[in-house]
């Protein structure tokens, strides 16, 4: 493949295989490669191999650090903070990912049609996904506030006497950003559904019909088996997804992670420990390390699925 | 479907659609709600009885927001020019073009999908800011302005082309340059816009990044520039408000446009993050 023979016309039209074809520069492939490379070689690869070797240093911003060998991930082990950021960020998934699995799915049986007023509703679903963290955190902050729409409907419903603390208080704190999360994702693995079920064959559903099952038993022994590839990999998607959680709890929490730091998560640890003029960039290295440990497996396991499962 | 069955579904369609869309609605009517509004009244008041417009030109005096809808503008822009552009050329060579390394190029991607941007952000920071590029909005850009997971996409979708279309126009003396640029590449335009879509939405949207990236005020994208309302705002819902519904605007255009191409994107091209 190194011949350099210019662009010429081949002769005789017979051009087949390798043996007679006009052959192209060997450099042409490279420089059709070389934007894209470039950023990704220089923005992500060397990064991954620099957060490496900070992981194993004391760096700063400021200075560049000596070699401590596997001291920051000792020094992780013992860390309240990384423990309270590691438990909010398993909860997370632990919570979120049935409900991204379920309930899109549910949500895709319901308006999966030709209908005009299908049509409308599948876009309203997915209306949610197109907008920013920023934006769903700053709506539902509103909502939630202690004089938000929520506390003053249960107020006035006499549910409540005292406003919820929905932004305050740990554990609800938590629980309401993973409502965001879900409210905005909801839309999103739904259409990922309605392709799939596009998929499955008509006639599983009209001979279902012939055994005489309705629209539940239909979609329990139909769809449901027919989707379980993409419910896998919703699971392992959303998994990813809801352990990098960062914007909506930022925005949610102010961008403080709560009262003590008590909702902050991996990301926002990440983001607090490597920025800012104190940034201790070794120690951030090494959570970033065991980020990347937990997930880089998931995101194998997610590739893996997907390149086995069409996709062609 | 029963009559029964069939009510129950738009009942169950109606109350998601509430769910999702009320916050929005509630959104909306909170920006138009004038001081004669009580804004904690019981039961709430959905439709303002002092119906206004002074909180958009209020929160547009106030802050640069269409400052920070340019900024954000331009990050797109470069974004989602380097992304059609890059993992175009990029997944043509990949997927038509043999050459020594192929595999060995294709794989460097592969394994660039498999680092989640939170576990090197910092790196990326120290390389930035070593670069001169910390608090630009070039920065900002330059990180994202090829995803891997585009040329991959890009790669599969030249891979569908038919082998027989670019031979034709091999034997006819195409060199491989006229054969991308005429034959292949509008082969694949729906999948380019599928990209250029999704990477204008993640640029648009990103918050992490810029957060990091970005000090000064002038060059806040508006993810910055919204997260900063609600410090300023604390204590009026009404503005911010108002901030989100202006924010809204220029994404929900996009959608409406393009709508055919955020679901054929996630259709075709898997899974996107």
């Amino acid at each position: 493949m190194t011949t350099t023979t210019t662009i010429t016309p081949s002769r005789a039209g017979q051009a087949r295989g390798g043996a007679d074809r006009t052959h192209d520069r060997w450099w042409a492939p490279w420089l059709f490669l070389a934007p894209a490379l470039l950023i990704v070689a220089v923005f992500v690869l060397f990064p991954f191999v620099n957060t490496l070797a900070l992981s194993v240093t004391d760096a700063t911003l400021l200075k560049p650090g000596q070699f401590i060998g596997v001291d920051n991930f000792v020094r992780l082990a013992g860390d309240e903070r990384f423990r309270t950021a590691m438990v909010n960020s398993m909860l997370y998934v632990v919570c979120v990912v049935p409900v991204m699995i379920a309930a899109p799915l549910a949500l895709a049986a319901l308006v999966n049609g030709t209908t005009r007023i299908l049509g409308f509703f599948r876009t309203a679903y997915y209306l949610p996904v197109v907008m920013s963290s920023v934006i769903v955190g700053l709506i539902w902050t509103n909502l939630l506030d202690t004089r938000g729409l929520i506390n003053q409907l249960l107020g006035w419903l006499g549910v409540i006497n005292e406003p919820i603390g929905f932004l305050s208080d740990r554990w609800l704190t938590l629980i309401s950003a993973m409502v965001v999360t879900v409210w905005t994702g909801l839309g999103y693995y739904m259409v990922i559904y309605l392709a799939a079920m596009a998929n499955i064959d008509r006639s599983l559903y009209e001979a279902a019909a012939m055994d005489g099952a309705g629209p539940f038993r239909q979609f329990r022994h139909v769809t449901v088996p027919g989707v379980r590839a993409t419910s896998a990999l919703i699971g392992l998607f959303s998994s990813v997804s809801a352990f990098r959680v960062f914007g909506e709890v930022y925005v949610l929490t102010g961008g403080t992670g709560g009262t003590g730091g008590q909702n902050i998560t991996v990301t926002m640890l990440i983001q607090q420990e490597g920025t800012g003029l104190q940034a201790q960039t070794g120690y951030a290295g090494a959570i970033s390390m065991v980020m990347f440990v937990l997930l880089g497996g998931l995101l194998a396991a997610q590739l893996w699925f997907q390149n086995r499962g069409g996709d062609k | 479907m029963t009559r029964a069955q069939r009510a129950g579904r738009y009942l169950v369609l109606t109350g998601f659609f509430l769910l999702l869309a009320g916050p929005l609605l509630w959104q909306l009517s909170l920006s138009v709600k004038g001081p004669g509004d009580d804004l904690y009244a019981q039961p709430p008041q959905i439709i303002p009885s002092d119906p206004t417009l002074d909180n958009y030109t209020g929160v547009l005096d106030r802050v640069p927001v269409l400052s920070y809808v340019w900024n954000s503008g331009l990050v797109a822009l470069i974004v989602v020019g380097g992304n059609v552009a890059g993992a175009t050329l990029a997944g043509y060579a990949l997927a038509r073009l043999r050459f020594r390394f192929r595999g060995l190029v294709t794989g460097l991607f592969v394994v660039a999908l498999l680092v989640p941007i939170e576990a090197i952000i910092i790196a990326q920071f120290l390389l930035v800011r070593s670069t001169g590029l910390a608090d630009t909005l070039l920065g900002v850009a330059l990180p994202t302005a090829v995803g891997a997971l585009n040329v991959l996409l890009m790669r599969n979708a030249f891979q569908s082309i038919p082998n027989e279309l670019e031979e034709a126009a091999r034997i006819d003396g195409a060199g491989v340059w006229q054969r991308f640029r005429h034959i292949c590449a509008p082969q694949v335009r729906g999948v380019m816009t599928v990209v250029a879509v999704f990477s204008f939405v993640g640029a648009w949207n990103d918050f992490l990044w810029p957060l990091i990236v970005l000090s000064g005020e002038e060059n806040y994208t508006l993810t910055l520039g919204l997260n900063r309302l609600r410090g300023t705002f604390v204590s009026d819902p009404r503005l911010i408000a108002a901030g989100t519904i202006i924010a809204l605007v220029p994404i929900l255009a996009v959608f409406a446009l393009l709508q055919r191409y955020f679901f054929r994107g996630l259709q075709a091209g898997g899974i996107k993050g």
